[in-house]
Formats: C-alpha cells, structure tokens, sequence
C-alpha cells in the first residue's frame, strides 16, 4: 500500500461524532476497526483480530518503550498528536540503538470528537508509522463521557530490536567525550505555543516532528556513539543533565553554539522562556568519542532530518552531575534541571 | 535577532569589562533596580567579568516578589469563590501565601488561568458574562498602562463582570526608601530602563541630587547592563552624582505621554506595603475612586486578612541589598524553588530563584 498518497476512506458518516458506543466492544467498535483501523494500519498480524498480536522477532536484545500523548492542540505547524505519537515511540527506541519494529496504539476518544479528526489523526499515524518503517500491530479504543477527557489522548508502546554488541545508554558518556546535536532546538516547544489558546501569535515556526531510527541506524556503523537522547520534555537541557548524572561527568556547552531558529529565539524571548528548556520532536543529542565526532558529523548532515548538526560542547571530568554553559560575553553559569514543565502539554 | 543579538557580542562584552577594571581604584557597591537585570546578571554572567571591587546588590525590582502575603492571601480567597475566573500572570501562581498558592486552589476546583495580557481576562470577561472575571494586576510602571487600559476597556464596554485585584509598586519611592533606610549600602543605581520607558525619567534628578547617589537608566542585555556599570562607576569614582541615559534606544526623558495620561486618569498614588520590607508612603497606585467598581477588593470584600509570614525567610534583607540570596540560612535548604518560602524564590526575575537556578550555590570555578 502506498502511504505517500493513500487517504483515509472514512465511510463511518453514520456517527460524524464519536458516541460511547466506539468504545463498548460491540457493533460499533468493530464498524471503527474495519473502516478506520485496518485499512489505515493495515498488516498481518493486525489483520488476525485476535485479542494479542502474535510477532516474530529476530534473536537478540529487545528494546521495549511506551509514551501517552496528550498535546494540545491536536493539530499544530508541522503536525499533530498522530505524528507525535508514532515518532515518540520510535525515536525513544532507537535513543538505545535499536532498530523499531513494532507498536501498539491505545486511543482514549472524548464522546462527541469528531470522527473526521479521528480519521486525520489516524492517517498521520499510519503515514508515520510507515516513514519510520515500523508496524501498528495491536490497538484499543476506550470513550470516556463528553467533559472527561480533552478529545483524544494517544499510548503508543514499542519493541525494536538492539544490534549485537552494540553498547550506548546515558551511563555511558566519559570525559572527553563531544556532544552533538542534530539540529535547531526548540522548534516543536514553540510551534504549539504559537497556537495555544490565548496566545496565537503569527509565525513560520513548524514542529520538528520527525522519526530519528533511519538517521540512528545510519550512525551506529561508525562506532564511537556513547550515550543517545531525544530532547524531547524538558529540552536539550534536562537531557543533557540527565546523562551528565547518569554517567558522573561534567558537561560543558557553549551558548553560541547551539542551533536556534531567529523565530524560535524571538518567541523565546517575549515568553521568557530558554530554547535549552523547549521540546523537541525530531532532534538528537549524541555524545560521541573524539576521535568519530567528525566522522559521526558529516554523516548527520548528510541525513535530511539533521542537517544543522552541529558540536555544541564536550564532556569533562570537572563538576560530574552538572551541566555548565560558556555564555555569550565569555563568562559561564549551570544550567540546571527544571522544576516543573516550562510549558505543559506540549507532547 | 537583529537588534538584541548585537547586545550580547563577547567581544564587546570584554572591551567593556576591560575598561570597567582600568577606571575601578577602589571598591563600590551598585544596585540594579529591576529583577530582569538581576536574570540578566545570573544568566549571562555578567559579575563574573566585573573586577573584585564591584559589587552588585540585587534590588526590589521583581513584581512578583514585593506583592504584599496579604494581597496573595486576598487573591487566593477571591480565587476559590463559585463562578470567579481568575486570571493570572503564570509567575503568580506559585507564589506562596499564608497556607497555600493559585496551583493549590487550582487543584482543589477553582478556575484559575494563566494569560498574558490584562486584554485577555476583559475578553474572557465578555465572553463568559455569567462569570466574575478577576485579573491579579501586578507590577511595576511597567505592566501598568496595559493594566489600566483594560480597566478603561471593561468601563467602554459596559462590563460589570470584570474586576482587577491591583498591586503596583513605583519605583522612585523605593530608590528613596533604600537611600534613607539605616545601614544602606548602595552608592549608585542602575534604573530599570522598561521602567522608564513608560515613565521617563524625569522623577530621578532629584533623587539623585538629594542623595548624592549616581543613577544610570539602564537595559536589560548583557551590553545594556555593562554599560550601565561602566557609566555608573565612572561617575563614583570621578565624584559625580548625575542621572545619566544608557538605554537611548528605549527611553527619553519625559516616557511615554499616553501611556502617563491613562495611568493618571485610572490609578492614584497610594502607600503601598511590600513583602520583607513594609509599608513605603506613596509607592503603588490603586484604582481611583471613580474606578472602584472594578476593584476586586471590594467586589468580594476581601479587605481584611490576616497573615503570617515564614520566620525563616529573609527575603526582605535580600530585596534591600543586605543579603545575598545564597547567604540566606534557609537557601537552598528549606527554601528551594520546589518549596520555596518567600516570593523572591518563585518568580524567574526573583534574585533567589536566579542564584538558585544558575546553581551560584554550587562551586564551578573548575569550569573556567
């Protein structure tokens, strides 16, 4: 099936709205599967309709990862809670190096939304899932009465199966160590904020959504890939504090380094908020041996989804368990974890 | 970025701090009013390029940390009522008071919304008429003149659904309250230049004549802050006590004409206590008299509150400049952004929660 120009059919005009029924297992529920699910995630072991997906796996290690996404808006620049849902999922697998095979798709639906938004969400979903090259294999659909819920939440859970030998985890980053990213940061964090209710401002900023396991499989083969992270809550910031905890070394980054968008700084700026501290959805931090950092570099930029990768620091021996920024007049200061979100529900 | 980017140029930023050092003989303590410059400070690490000699003490200038427990306390009270929305700035909602904060009440059942504009709570105002719409007007000259243009628009459209729960704060009467407080050590000011936007900053010569203090109108970029020192030490130490424009690009001596008329006809000067440091004559506004209706206060007749405030926070030692934030017993200990005791320690432009956030507990020499 070809997802790049496939639509969903959608014959389910009998119920524009969603009603609690689509969530009771009976008619109803199965009218929702036959004319929405399979024929958008449509694959063998879906197409069984038994209670639980029978999958054959290669040998090896796996790796097993679940998110819920409960953005808002449902649409945003860039894309929507569907595409977020696939390539959370995604790209926390392939953050351990693994190769995503394979994901669930749990929907928690708000009786009265609109079954055409369902429809959209559901075709971005399978059109996410089939760029990054992964199958939606088992799902559930729950309704909760109008006023409980927000229109649509999504879980995705995933498996994906980890190369032999292949050691990374945020333990591992040792001093020394270069730390890269993928690209801008801060563009998925401030493309919901610019059409959150009460605060629409006009922009070009789009989200970065985007799946990261075709760009990590392209890297593993050069070695020297230490520690993987997505950025995503939290932003560049809390990740790399994270690492820097996990492994016991310093971080070091340098403000002028770190890719930013001129709209993303400007928004920043007027919301006073950090680019360090906003999500992102299609970036990467890698932490690297010196000796592959340029190898690993150009390889990025070779990759459309990163081709702003740039170096914006390195790893030290000095203060372990912080993260330490070279500011732009020279001087430096920590950057800390945050308490709370900076901005909530952005994924 | 154009236009801000070019105000945080290192190269700059060295040249400056070079000639800082090449005028410093001896040692001079400067505060910096406002809250944004203190951030500015902490983030940017702006003392760190500064010769040992200068000190900056971080003054009053944060809104959310000189709003009065009791105005907190009224906010909470007029915010848990059946049917009121209350509309915030998002820093307020973590402020502590007596027993709880916004998020608590928020929690347990009332409609509390962060916005970020006064315009927005008059919209939800006229969107939802069944509803008491209340907005928390904080601040500085500043956030006033939106503030009152939302007043004045809730009275043109005919909107008895819309109050405000107003708590502004002026800076000229706390420079005055600083330089006559027993065991000042201030010798120059850095002026909040937003301030003076609105403003101008004709209320300083005085000021500054009569206590003999230099006062420098300043920004809020690194360039802007440095400069604003630059200028500042070289009147202390060449004996001057001038009122002295660095931040042209925003501020000229009269302020903003429009904005001063809408202030006058929507607020009076009132006395005014702030959180750790007590009541100063004739520092805030509140609503004149033809504006009453709109005050919050006495829509949900709030007015009498008693508080309490923690005994382990010295927030107000901090706000005067005898403390800094990390000298403070409870820093960092009992008092932490998760748990904080006082105001200075929520709000971003607060001088504890900038110490803290920038980890300036912690010793990173090693990093330089």
């Amino acid at each position: 099936m070809n997802f790049e120009n496939w639509s969903c059919p959608l014959p389910l005009l009998d119920y524009p709205t969603i009603v609690l029924g689509h969530g009771g297992g009976g008619k109803l529920s199965a009218e929702l599967i036959e004319h929405l699910f399979l024929p958008a995630f449509g694959n063998p072991a879906l197409l069984n309709l038994g209670d639980s997906s029978v999958l054959t796996v290669p040998a090896g290690r796996l790796a097993f990862s679940t998110d819920s996404f409960v953005v808002r808006p449902l649409f945003f620049p860039g894309g929507s809670i569907g595409e977020l849902a696939v390539n959370g999922t995604v790209n926390d697998l392939a953050m351990s190096g693994a190769q995503p095979l394979y994901l669930s798709a749990g929907f928690i639906l708000e009786e009265g939304f609109a079954v055409s938004s369902l429809g959209e969400i559901v075709t971005r979903m399978a059109r996410a899932a089939y760029k990054a090259g992964v199958q939606i294999v088992t799902g559930d659909t729950k309704v909760v009465e109008r006023g409980h819920g927000d229109g649509c939440y999504i879980n995705t859970s995933g498996i994906g199966v980890i190369p032999d030998g292949l050691q990374i985890g945020p333990g591992l980053a040792r001093p020394g160590d270069v730390i890269l990213v993928s690209g801008t940061i801060g563009d998925h964090g401030m493309a919901i904020m610019s059409v959150r209710e009460g605060l629409e401002f006009d922009t070009v900023i789009e989200s970065d959504c985007a799946p990261l396991s075709e760009l990590v499989a392209d890297l593993l083969p050069l070695g020297g890939i230490h520690a993987l992270r997505d950025p995503t809550r939290g932003g560049v910031a809390s990740s790399l504090n994270e690492i820097a905890a996990s492994s016991g070394v310093g971080m070091i980054i340098e403000d002028v380094r770190v890719p930013v968008e001129p709209e993303v700084q400007a928004a920043c700026n007027l919301l006073g908020l950090d680019p360090l501290f906003v999500p992102n959805e299609g970036k990467l931090l890698a932490i690297v041996a010196p000796e592959k950092a340029d190898a690993i570099l150009d390889r990025m930029r070779a990759h459309p989804v990163a081709g702003r990768a740039c170096v914006i620091g390195r790893v030290t021996d000095k203060h372990p368990g912080l993260l330490v920024s070279k500011t732009r007049i020279g001087a430096t200061r920590v950057v800390p974890m945050q308490l709370g979100e900076q901005l909530p529900r952005i994924c | 970025m154009k236009y801000l980017t070019e105000y945080g140029d290192g190269e700059i930023a060295q040249k400056l701090a070079h000639e800082i050092r090449q005028i410093t003989t001896r040692p001079w303590a400067l505060m910096e009013v406002c809250g944004g410059q203190t951030h500015s400070i902490i983030r940017n690490g702006i003392d760190q390029l500064l010769p040992p000699e200068i000190e900056l003490i971080h003054g009053p200038g944060c809104p959310v940390c000189v709003t009065p427990l009791g105005l907190i306390d009224q906010a909470l009270e007029i915010a848990a009522q059946p049917g009121v929305i209350f509309c915030s700035f998002g820093d307020m909602l973590r402020v502590p008071g007596s027993t709880k904060d916004l998020f608590r009440v928020k929690s347990e059942g009332a409609d509390v919304r962060v916005v970020y504009s006064p315009l927005d709570a008059v919209n939800i105002a006229r969107q939802s008429p069944e509803r008491q719409v209340v907005f928390f007007g904080i601040g500085f000259e500043t956030t006033a003149p939106a503030n009152a243009m939302a007043v004045k628009m809730a009275r043109q459209q005919g909107l008895k659904n819309f109050s405000m729960l107003v708590s502004h704060v002026l800076v000229p009467p706390a420079i005055e309250a600083i330089m006559t407080s027993p065991g000042n050590r201030v010798q120059a000011f850095l002026a909040a230049g937003h301030v003076c936007s609105v403003m101008g900053y004709w209320q300083y010569p005085p000021l500054a004549a009569r206590h003999g203090v230099p006062i420098v109108i300043t920004g809020f970029e690194p360039l802007d802050v440095m400069d604003g020192i630059r200028r500042a030490v070289a009147q202390l130490e060449s004996g001057r006590n001038e009122v002295e424009n660095a931040y042209e690009r925003a501020v000229n001596f009269d302020g903003n004409g429009t904005a001063q008329q809408i202030l006058n006809e929507v607020f009076e000067v009132t006395d005014r206590a702030w959180r750790g440091i007590g009541v100063i004559p004739k520092s805030g506004w509140s609503l004149q008299p033809a504006y009453r209706e709109f005050d919050a206060a006495y829509r949900f007749s709030v007015t009498d509150i008693q508080t309490c405030e923690s005994t382990l926070c010295h927030s107000g030692e901090v706000l005067q400049g005898r403390l800094k934030p990390n000298q403070c017993p409870a820093f960092g200990k009992e008092c932490t952004p998760r748990k904080p005791l006082g105001a200075t320690m929520v709000s971003s432009e607060g001088a504890c929660a900038a110490y803290y956030n920038y980890g300036r507990f912690l010793n990173i020499s090693a990093a330089n």
